[in-house]
């Protein structure tokens, strides 16, 4: 497969990055981790912004950095997204719009056009950037990035410095770009919410260091993940809509291994959607719960036992066919049970997350 | 009213400060251009040379300069190979002293409005395929136009307002060198105190609008994105 390859090495006082990865040449890659972990500053590598003093990076074939070789950012096919929107006060919407596609010899491949299509903003073009929510100047920046026909686009938590309204305005947007664009994206994120609905792939970063990484739901549902999701911890699961109860306004989302009933959100019958189900929604009994509001009771076996974050819980992996939910309990729960790999047990999930 | 000689003055100083002014456009944006984004240990060194004029008595300023220039400094060898003479005594001699003179009324505005632009402007042209030039056109020009105003007006002033370094390189040559502050001086030399009002006077108006001008605009509330 087509794919990207990064080795960055850097040293400032401080802080230091050191990363050595191989990435998928499609889909959603989210580079995860707290503040300080590195990840901005290995995206701003990939961009050129920063360069490191031993690095190599390879796109599709094409050498950007090697010890030879060093494009600098303007000649680099990317698209970039800032935290902050940073549109150019001088410049009308579609001015900013046009600098970058006007650069770009008009090959776009993403045209002008579907830029503002896609992020809804047709009706802001001849305002000036002062005179914009916050919302609404992200997505021109988006626009701006995409308008340049980008063969990677490059995303800095775009949400980040916006208030949680305008992430759900902005949200279904880049939900759309995930479906609609077929080039690589690399967003970078310290919202677990946002890798979950967003990402296919995760690079978890800690220290200037990577210390996991893979596709999103084989990386959640480690055990031994080393970014603490703390709350947040949980797996995702692709799954499509098989099912739905009208009179109860309830959805069934069948995923390989089981099914789960959730909120109808009016989907067709037949849609992919993701769902997300976190360890603390998840409890395990051993005989058949009989009369319980908890109505998504499945068989399944655990796989795996191991500590939480506070020495009162443990996390525990269960596998339903091909599928796998992790689930929190308290650690004297695990004892009295007896909770081991292998004993067959019953999950109950107490609610999912659906995501487009 | 004003006398021929006063209108003469006039004009030659509105001359001479226009013309410096314009050519510290260009020799002062790339120094200002490099002092604010340079991380060089020689930043120091050069932008305390640059601001030298500020502090400077213009007599001794004048006085190098009338070196270089005069017939056995280094300016005035070189231009004499050039077969242009020397400058002392010129116009074109005041344009050079008036140059150096004002300089860190150019440079000093211009650093100012570099620096408040900031990395990340340059970061988004970057990634918007703009070359490093392209940039500083499209980008920096546009958002930097306040402080060339600024340094525009205040390096025109400034010029204006020249009178030791004048009189140490230019004497005073009517119609060459004879600017607006050396002719009230001979006024007054002369006792001549009522053509000396009325040319200060001129001096002031025009200095206070030009300061006006500058503080009202300062003024208007700055939108920023």
């Amino acid at each position: 497969m087509e794919s990207v390859e990064a080795r960055f090495k850097l040293d400032w006082p401080g802080f230091a990055l050191d990363v050595d990865l191989k990435l998928p040449g499609r889909g959603v890659t989210a580079l995860f981790g707290h503040s300080g972990s590195g990840k901005t500053t290995l995206l701003r590598c990939i961009a050129g912004l920063e360069r490191p003093a031993h690095g190599r990076f390879v796109f599709k074939g094409s050498i950007w950095q090697d010890a030879n070789t060093w494009l600098p950012t303007h000649q680099r096919p990317i698209g970039y997204v800032f935290q902050e929107a940073s549109l150019f006060p001088h410049l009308s919407v579609l001015d900013n719009l046009r600098y970058g596609q006007k650069r770009s010899g008009g090959a776009s491949r993403v045209s002008l056009d579907t830029a503002i299509e896609l992020l809804g903003i047709g009706h802001l073009l001849e305002r000036k950037p002062d005179s914009l929510s916050g919302g609404e100047r992200q997505r021109v920046g988006i626009a701006r990035a995409l308008a340049v026909g980008p063969e990677i686009l490059l995303m800095d938590e775009p949400l980040a410095a916006l208030d949680l309204k305008r992430k759900q305005e902005i949200l279904p947007y880049l939900e759309r770009l995930h479906d609609e664009l077929d080039i690589p994206v690399i967003y970078v994120s310290h919202s677990p919410d946002e890798v979950a609905r967003l990402a296919d792939h995760i690079v978890a970063m800690d220290g200037g260091r990577v210390v996991a990484h893979g596709p999103l739901g084989e990386t959640l549902a480690r055990l031994d993940l080393p970014i603490r999701l703390g709350e947040d911890a949980g797996v995702v699961l692709d799954a499509t809509i098989g099912e739905i109860d009208a009179q109860w306004h309830l959805a069934r989302v069948d995923f390989p291994g089981g099914s789960l009933w959730t909120r109808d959100h009016e989907l067709p019958i037949g849609r992919k959607v993701r769902v997300r189900v976190l360890a603390r929604d998840v409890s395990l009994t051993l005989d058949d719960p009989g009369r319980s509001s908890i109505q998504n009771v499945h068989p399944a076996v655990v796989e795996a036992v191991a500590d939480d974050d506070h020495p009162a819980n443990r996390l525990v992996r269960v596998t339903l066919g091909e599928s796998r939910l992790l689930s929190r309990l308290t650690r004297r729960a695990v004892e009295q049970l007896g909770i081991v790999p292998g004993l067959p047990v019953r999950v109950q999930v107490k609610s999912v997350a659906l995501m487009e | 009213m004003l006398t021929e000689t006063d209108l003469q003055a006039i004009w030659l100083t509105v001359r001479l400060a226009a013309l410096t002014t314009f050519i510290l456009f260009f020799i002062g944006t790339p120094i200002a251009w490099w002092l604010a984004r340079t991380r060089s240990w020689w930043k120091g060194p050069c932008g305390a040379v640059v601001a030298l004029p500020l502090v400077l008595p213009p007599s001794v300023l004048g006085f190098y300069l009338l070196l270089a220039m005069g017939p056995n400094g280094p300016v005035g060898q070189l231009t004499q190979s050039l077969g242009l003479g020397t400058l002392p005594f010129t116009f074109w001699g005041l344009v050079v002293a008036s140059v150096f003179y004002s300089l860190p009324f150019m440079v000093q505005p211009l650093q100012n409005a570099f620096e408040a632009i900031g990395e990340r402007p340059l970061e988004v042209a970057a990634t918007l395929r703009a070359s490093p030039f392209d940039t500083f056109f499209s980008v920096v020009l546009p958002l930097a136009k306040p402080g060339f105003f600024t340094a525009g007006i205040l390096s025109f002033a400034h010029t204006v307002g020249e009178f030791g370094v004048v009189l140490m390189i230019g004497g005073n040559i009517p119609g060459v060198t004879r600017v607006a502050s050396v002719q009230i001086y001979d006024h007054v030399e002369a006792m001549e105190y009522a053509d000396a009002h009325r040319l200060s006077a001129v001096m002031l108006a025009f200095s206070f609008a030009v300061l006006l001008t500058m503080y009202l605009r300062r003024n208007q509330p700055r939108k920023e994105a």
